[in-house]
């Protein structure tokens, strides 16, 4: 499982204040801590709330990459956000992220490209977030079509079926989970799987428990990436052990440790 | 149509370990063996480095063995009679570049030798031979304990392999092997679950995964070759895959599993056939240091060990 941590996101206050006071200590921290919980690589988010996001996410990758090597996952529905992300960046990156949106895609699609970056599509397009699987696959499969023919390799594609909170689409989980297997099959060689999940958990209370769970059966499911909270250790021991189960690491009474020794 | 070769490319590479110190490494060796280093599956050279080839070590005792096959001690002549004697034919007359010594004289039942005279015969050895050394107590855990950690101070900086280290009875081991600057056999029973428990529990006491060599318990052809083969193959794939706690190199103790086998028993040329097939097999499912016994066999299998790697 590839993990990308999610805690530099300026829809939280503290990582707000310190984007605004440009406090490189706290937003190193969070990445030094991220990484060493097992994060391979690092969002960051400048927040909606950012009056200057352009310089502000410049700011970001430069300060991160400071004292990590790790991928960056560069998060903003602005692609110009994004753009300064991608010109700031020697650490690899993730473009975090593109619609179905043809005009989303010719500019991002092309970024990549430029950027040598990988690329996170959400099924999603201006008409709205889908309500169904067949809805699902068909906004991925878009994404997939116009990466082939624009020659954006597929292995660097990571595919989003956009997790909604279980407080508010109860009814739409089992069709998210079933997408992230039926994206698989949209091509050879497959697309990656990809969620961002804490989305899941929103608005509920027990938080911690609902996220370890789904992503438990997402794992199941395939998925190969997540966007999570890597300090949460219940929720990464439970991850390590799921994917224990499904017999993608040698078990010893140690797996645990094992893992984190990678 | 030509016909294309499927390559995998791993993220993983197997530990380097280095047998042996030099003068300027406060050792005495008057070489070193390297062992380990490969990003490829065994014999795989396009798919991967594979910077060290397998080696061969001679295995001698501190004492006369008392259940060798007989014609097996008539291969070393007279000097069987004399450990430090048959240790330099070794090295001198088949030009064994590098030794694995059995303590088995420190066992109760084999002369119960006490720990100082057991660390002095190494020091002695030490002396007389200058090849790097592999060095196991005889397998009786409580006498080891007692054993080991002497001998293991007596080859302070030779940087030899020092055995063996199991599940139940590891840490006085550990410990000694990590003030000694030696690296350590991790012997598992043909189990790679316990395989990685065991390595992990080694590396917990501070001694570097890079120091551990994995001795996965082998059987000889016809006798339990293919459970061996099959958990080697399995600890590699993962190794490659990126699991340091299985990336360790393989030790094989081909001789006394092979002699072992009621075949090898019944014509000493069908012993050292034995004892060719069951090592030429361990090293294509991977084996870094094979440890053997008839100086036949084992120059069969240098040979063939050069000519695969001739390219």
């Amino acid at each position: 499982m590839f993990i990308i941590g999610e805690c530099i996101n300026g829809m939280s206050l503290k990582i707000a204040s310190a984007i605004s006071q440009r406090d490189k200590k706290i937003i190193q921290k969070y990445a030094l801590d991220q990484v060493s919980c097992g994060a391979d690589a690092l969002d960051l988010n400048c927040g909606p709330a950012s009056p200057k996001p352009l310089v502000d996410m410049a700011w970001l990758v430069e300060t991160v990459q400071e004292v990590t090597e790790k991928p960056l996952c560069l998060d903003s529905s602005n692609p110009k956000v994004i753009e300064e992300g991608l010109k700031a960046s020697q650490n690899k990156t993730i473009i975090n992220s593109t619609t179905a949106d043809p005009e989303k895609l010719d500019i991002l699609v092309a970024l990549a490209k430029q950027y040598k970056s990988k690329l996170i599509g959400i099924a999603i397009n201006a008409k709205g977030i889908p309500q169904n699987i067949d809805q699902r696959v068909e906004l991925a499969a878009t994404i997939v079509a116009y990466c082939q023919q624009n020659k954006f390799p597929v292995e660097d594609l990571y595919l989003d079926p956009i997790v909604l909170p279980i407080n508010v689409a109860q009814a739409q989980m089992k069709d998210i989970l079933s997408a992230i297997f039926e994206f698989k099959s949209i091509s050879q060689p497959s697309p990656k799987t990809i969620i961002g999940l804490s989305n899941i958990s929103q608005g509920s209370s027990v938080r911690s428990l609902i996220n370890r769970t789904f992503l438990t059966m997402a794992v199941a499911n395939g998925l190969d990436s997540a966007i999570l909270n890597s300090k949460d250790k219940a929720l990464m021991d439970t991850l390590i052990t799921a994917e224990l189960i499904l017999n993608k690491n040698i078990f010893c009474d140690s797996y645990l440790e094992a893992y984190r020794k990678k | 149509m030509e016909t294309q070769l499927v390559l995998d490319k791993w993220p993983g590479v197997i530990s380097t370990v280095v047998i042996g110190a030099k003068k300027e490494e406060s050792g005495s060796r008057s070489n070193i063996v390297t062992i380990g280093g490969q990003s490829s599956l065994p014999l795989l050279f396009k798919e991967g480095a594979i910077p060290n080839k397998p080696r061969v070590a001679f295995e001698v005792w501190d004492i006369v063995p008392q259940d060798w096959h007989n014609e097996l001690l008539s291969a070393y002549g007279e000097e069987i009679n004399d450990p430090l004697g048959w240790a330099q034919k070794c090295v001198n007359e088949f030009k064994a570049e590098i030794l694995y010594v059995r303590m088995q004289g420190a066992h109760p039942d084999f002369g119960d030798r006490s720990p100082e005279d057991s660390a002095k015969f190494i020091s002695t050895l030490l002396d007389k031979v200058k090849v790097p050394l592999i060095i196991t107590g005889s397998g009786d855990n409580t006498k080891d304990n007692l054993v080991m950690p002497l001998v293991s101070e007596a080859a302070k900086n030779e940087r030899c392999i020092i055995g063996s280290a199991v599940q139940d009875n590891y840490k006085t081991i550990v410990a000694s092997v990590l003030a000694d600057g030696h690296s350590i056999i991790a012997e598992s029973p043909i189990d790679i679950n316990i395989a990685k428990q065991l390595n992990i529990l080694i590396s917990d006491m501070g001694l570097p995964l890079e120091r551990i060599v994995m001795d996965p318990t082998i059987g000889a052809l016809g006798y339990g070759l293919e459970y061996a083969y099959s958990i080697m193959e399995r600890a590699r794939l993962a190794a490659l895959s990126g699991d340091k706690t299985l990336a360790s190199p393989f030790i094989c103790f081909v001789g006394q599993e092979a002699w072992r086998a009621k075949e090898a028993k019944g014509s000493i040329e069908q012993g050292i056939m034995w004892e060719t097939i069951t090592a030429s097999s361990f090293i294509q499912s991977g084996a870094d240091l094979l440890v053997m016994r008839h100086p036949k066999a084992i120059e069969k299998v240098s040979n063939f060990i050069e000519t695969l790697f001739r390219g």
